[in-house]
């Protein structure tokens, strides 16, 4: 970087986005990734990071339903788009059924690496109601854990979307 | 108290008490902390992996618009160290920088980014000194040392016991079997990186929130380096994303935000980078190891000469600890009539190696495996039936005088052999496929406090309340493997409550008892105990005032799921919340406090504090794998491991500990490995890290993981509360060697070294077409100057648990 004093990049952008359902609007710093800005400037550090390089899947929100890793994604492109996280999740005081599968059958141990798996799980039950264990697997191989062992992470999310499916859930 | 009772909460499936959080998002960990006037911090650390500091100038860095403070080495003239006798760090590097990363200087800044800038600011002038790269280097260059303190030249420390002749057991031994091994470093990887956040108070008193495993050691070593009065200063232990070992040491820059937030008197917070916490490492030491192994033709140990050589990094951290780890359990497994060892740590200019998972043990308890499966494929033995012929039993001692408790190595065996279908397997598969068995033992708390004192290990707090609540206080810290639901099952359990109705507070040095911290896989047990005295006591009060109220006899009242009630007669009950009024009514406020010390331990000589635990846990473990012939690739389809837990406190929890830990173990037998570089002369040769990174470290994903298959076998020790001993960390251990042994059943070839890589594995295949012996592994051992062992006789053969002499040098017996 240079380091000439005049640093026009540090005036702040303005932004609007539906954030959970709810238009959000938030002024910050344009070289700020939606990671930074979710948890600095919105105030929800319910999304993790673990590397800032794009390479563990902690920082994993919804952004127009697909899953995207937020420390590679600048803010500034998130104008009027859609983005969830798991903060966004539960159904007023009520856990999601993904979120109440991970508290029962173990897929979360710390805790870290959780609301990014989550938020990856999420997306995939969307897209596909039931999926085989293979795919389970294949789809949070961008999420790393090192607590779990993955086994009751997989376990959890069956769970989840056997409930999901459900009638009436 | 709960002797016979029938367990409601524990060994029963639930919740964690702290899951809800987690899945919220709601949970903060340290990075998740902010506080008005927050400034930031960002470290300057060394680009050289050894030099002399001839200055440094922070004038430009200070200009810096937005920069508060810029701190350098002349700001921390007092070193630290988790260890007393290993006090070798300082915050800052007042002199000298010891390895690639060796913090420097620190600047305070409005945000991250304005520190980052200011950093590039700071000039330091540095003269580069000789470099140590490897062990060997370290024993051949006793000059240029890397600390000014140790044994030798650039030995830190050296550790040699004998327990009974073991020249003369093997002397007499049918065979005698000589392997050498390699085991590369690693590091934890927490998905959380390091984070702490440093506040002065309203009241004028500092607060440290960190993401730390020991608040304890942490709030000394900042008293000490601070120079403030301890009880000045407060340590919140904030939930740990993941530690497992990482996260014990006292590091850098938890001393350098608490120095900045006193001085500036605003709150200074710093989140480590993912590179740094590579730098700040403290993980597993890269171990080169020596087996000499007496056997009779029937595969019964008859002696060991354990030589090892560990490589310890920069600085001291837990190396004396773990100097001895990697010889003191070696004996808990098999009943082994003499063991000696030999142990030598030895400083190299890379970061610190200390406590991982397992800590100074899976390296040894790897190569004893392995060795193992080779005694029983020479002596024609199936490897399962070897082991099973001579586990350790219960109560009793081995040769260095550890004492063991209750065990289940038998049935983990046992099980392990029955679930993965081992005797249809084992020799039976196709060429390619194979199977491969391995067994370990593990403490469950460290017998002796890091620092001499004859103080609790673990202390408990309860308060209860006319509303009914009950709180419970503990020092232990959660890093993820469940120990605030442990505290609150216990209390719950012995209350007659769910753990939903405990408020649970831990790791607060400014609120909760002193626990030592979440290391040695001690919370369980050590923590455990000094719940159950707390709660006892409580329950004590409860039932004498609901006895008085229901006019029974005390005897007669029984608590269960929110009731207290007779036990003869159903209608005479009250609700908890009521009971506990009553007490409140009859004693005052309640509340309790409940304590734990290890008991002491039979062995009497110096050294004999490392070892020894208030019982130990036994695991199992069967590896399936499948070689690739043409590329060496690995495939592990399926893993069966049995754990002996003596009781599950949360079975899904316990399962989960289980399959952690032979996920990590599986990582380390794999790929794991924190290994290191020379950069060209052109550049500096410096020796730098290969790539801190995590695409670059590689570690199993969901799709590498196979199916592990879980037997949790309880046998309850007494010494442990409900009898339950740890499952954090023994279930890693035995799954390197295991994974090496399927190799050898598959394919033939021994690789004698981790990680097992394909192309390890494929130089093996090509040495066995050529009709040569196909192993890959370290082809010699270094010539070490150990100590002279300190000979103790074990306690079969007339010991007293204390120093002796040999009595070789009366017979006049031949030394080596």
């Amino acid at each position: 970087m240079s380091g000439n004093g005049k640093i026009e990049r540090r005036r702040n952008v303005q932004l609007r986005l539906n954030l959970n359902g709810e238009e959000a609007e938030v002024s910050f710093a344009p070289y700020k990734t939606l990671l930074e800005v979710l948890r600095e400037d919105l105030g929800l550090t319910g999304t993790k990071h673990g590397c800032e390089l794009g390479e563990c899947g902690a920082c994993t929100v919804l952004v127009d339903g697909t899953p995207v890793l937020s420390c590679l994604q600048l803010a500034v492109e998130c104008e009027g788009r859609s983005v969830e996280t798991i903060e966004g999740l539960a159904r007023g005081n009520a856990l999601h059924p993904l979120q109440a599968a991970f508290a029962d059958h173990g897929g979360s141990q710390c805790g870290y690496c959780t609301p990014g798996v989550i938020m990856t799980a999420k997306a995939l039950l969307g897209e596909e109601p039931n999926p085989s264990r293979d795919r389970i697997r294949e789809a949070t191989s961008g999420n790393l854990c090192r607590c779990t062992g993955y086994n009751q992470i997989v376990e959890s999310i069956e769970v989840a979307a056997a409930d999901l499916r459900t009638p009436g859930k | 108290m709960s002797t016979g009772k029938r367990l409601d909460v524990v060994g029963k499936p639930r919740r964690r008490v702290d899951s809800r959080g987690k899945v919220l998002g709601q949970l903060r960990f340290a990075d998740d902390l902010s506080l008005p006037r927050m400034l930031h911090c960002k470290l300057l650390r060394s680009p050289h992996p050894h030099a002399r500091i001839e200055s440094i100038d922070v004038s430009r860095a200070e200009k810096h618009p937005g920069v508060h403070l810029v701190l350098t080495g002349k700001d921390f003239p007092i070193p630290f160290g988790i260890m007393p006798v290993a006090q070798d760090e300082h915050a800052l590097a007042p002199e000298r920088v010891r390895f690639v990363g060796d913090p420097v200087a620190a600047v305070i800044a409005k945000d991250e980014q304005t520190a980052g800038e200011a950093l590039g600011l700071i000039e330091v002038k540095y003269q580069p000194l000789p470099t140590i790269a490897t062990p060997e280097e370290a024993l051949a260059n006793a000059e240029t040392r890397i600390h000014d303190y140790g044994e030798q030249g650039n030995i830190h420390r050296n550790q040699a016991y004998e327990f009974g002749d073991v020249e003369e057991a093997l002397a007499g031994s049918d065979h005698v079997f000589e392997d050498t091994f390699f085991y590369e470093g690693n590091t934890h990887l927490p998905m959380e990186q390091q984070a702490s956040l440093a506040a002065v108070e309203g009241d004028g008193k500092l607060t440290l929130s960190s993401s730390t495993q020991n608040p304890h050691y942490l709030h000394r070593q900042l008293a000490r380096v601070l120079q403030m009065p301890a009880s000045q200063i407060r340590v919140i232990a904030t939930p740990n994303g993941g530690g497992f070992g990482g996260k014990c040491d006292p590091a850098n820059h938890e001393l350098v935000v608490s120095k900045a937030a006193l001085i500036l008197g605003r709150p200074v917070k710093i989140c480590l980078t993912r590179e740094e916490v590579f730098y700040q490492h403290r993980g597993r030491h890269p171990v080169l190891m020596r087996f000499r192994t007496g056997v009779t033709k029937d595969g019964r140990l008859t002696g060991m000469h354990l030589q090892t050589l560990l490589d310890g990094g920069g600085y001291g951290s837990h190396g004396p600890a773990s100097t001895f780890y990697t010889g003191v359990l070696t004996p808990v497994t098999y009943e082994l009539p003499r063991f000696k060892f030999e142990a030598c740590r030895v400083f190299t200019n890379k970061p610190p190696c200390g406590p991982k998972r397992g800590h100074g043990t899976p390296q040894p308890r790897f190569g004893q495996e392995v060795q193992l499966d080779k005694i029983a494929e020479k002596l024609g033995l199936d490897p399962a039936e070897m082991r099973l012929g001579m586990v350790t039993k219960a109560d009793a001692l081995t040769a260095n005088w550890l004492k063991i408790g209750s065990t289940g190595l038998a049935e983990c065996i046992r099980k392990v052999v029955e679930m993965s279908g081992w005797k249809e397997k084992h020799r039976k598969l196709p060429e390619g496929r194979g199977v491969g068995l391995a067994c370990s033992a593990y403490m469950c708390g460290a017998g002796v406090s890091i620092y001499w004192n004859k103080m609790p290990h673990s202390g408990v707090q309860l308060l209860l309340d006319r509303s009914g609540q009950v709180s419970v206080l503990c020092g232990a810290t959660e890093i993820g493997q469940g120990s605030d639901d442990v505290l609150a099952a216990i209390v719950a359990e012995t209350l007659g409550i769910g753990t939903g109705d405990v408020r649970v507070h831990t790791g607060d040095t400014g609120l909760t008892p002193i626990d030592l911290g979440s290391y040695s896989s001690r919370v369980t047990v050590m923590m455990g105990n000094a719940a159950l005295q707390a709660a006892g006591r409580v329950r004590e009060q409860i039932v004498a005032a609901a006895a008085e109220s229901l006019e029974i006899l005390p005897g007669r009242v029984l608590l269960s799921q929110g009731r207290v009630f007779s036990a003869d007669d159903s209608s005479k009950t009250m609700s908890f919340a009521e009971a506990v009024t009553l007490a409140e009514s009859k004693f005052g406020t309640l509340g309790a406090v409940g304590s734990y010390a290890p008991p002491r331990q039979p062995g009497r000589y110096k050294g004999s504090g490392v070892g020894p635990s208030p019982a130990y846990s036994f695991s199992a473990c069967v590896v399936e794998t499948e070689v690739d012939p043409a590329t060496g690739w690995i495939t592990v389809p399926k893993i069966w491991v049995a754990h002996d837990i003596g009781r599950a406190i949360n079975p899904v929890h316990a399962r989960g500990q289980v399959i952690g830990g032979v996920y990590m173990g599986l990582g380390e037998a794999l790929m794991e490995e924190q290994v290191f570089r020379r950069l060209p002369a052109k550049l500096s040769g410096a020796l730098v890290h290969r790539i801190p990174s995590m695409l670059e470290y590689k570690s199993l994903t969901s799709l590498d993981m196979p199916e592990v298959e879980v037997a949790l076998v309880e046998e309850p020790d007494p010494n442990c509360p409900f009898g339950a001993k740890e499952a954090g960390q023994g279930p890693l251990l035995p799954v390197m060697p295991a994974v090496a042994n399927a190799i050898f059943d598959a394919v033939g070839v021994r690789i004698d070294e981790l990680p097992i890589t394909p192309d390890k594995v494929l130089a093996a295949l090509q040495l066995k077409a050529e009709g040569k012996p196909p192993r890959i592994g370290p082809g010699s051992f270094p010539n070490v100057p150990y100590a002279k062992a300190m000979f103790v006789l074990p306690p079969w053969e007339g010991g007293d648990g204390n120093e002796s002499t040999p009595q070789r040098a009366i017979a006049g017996a031949a030394g080596t």
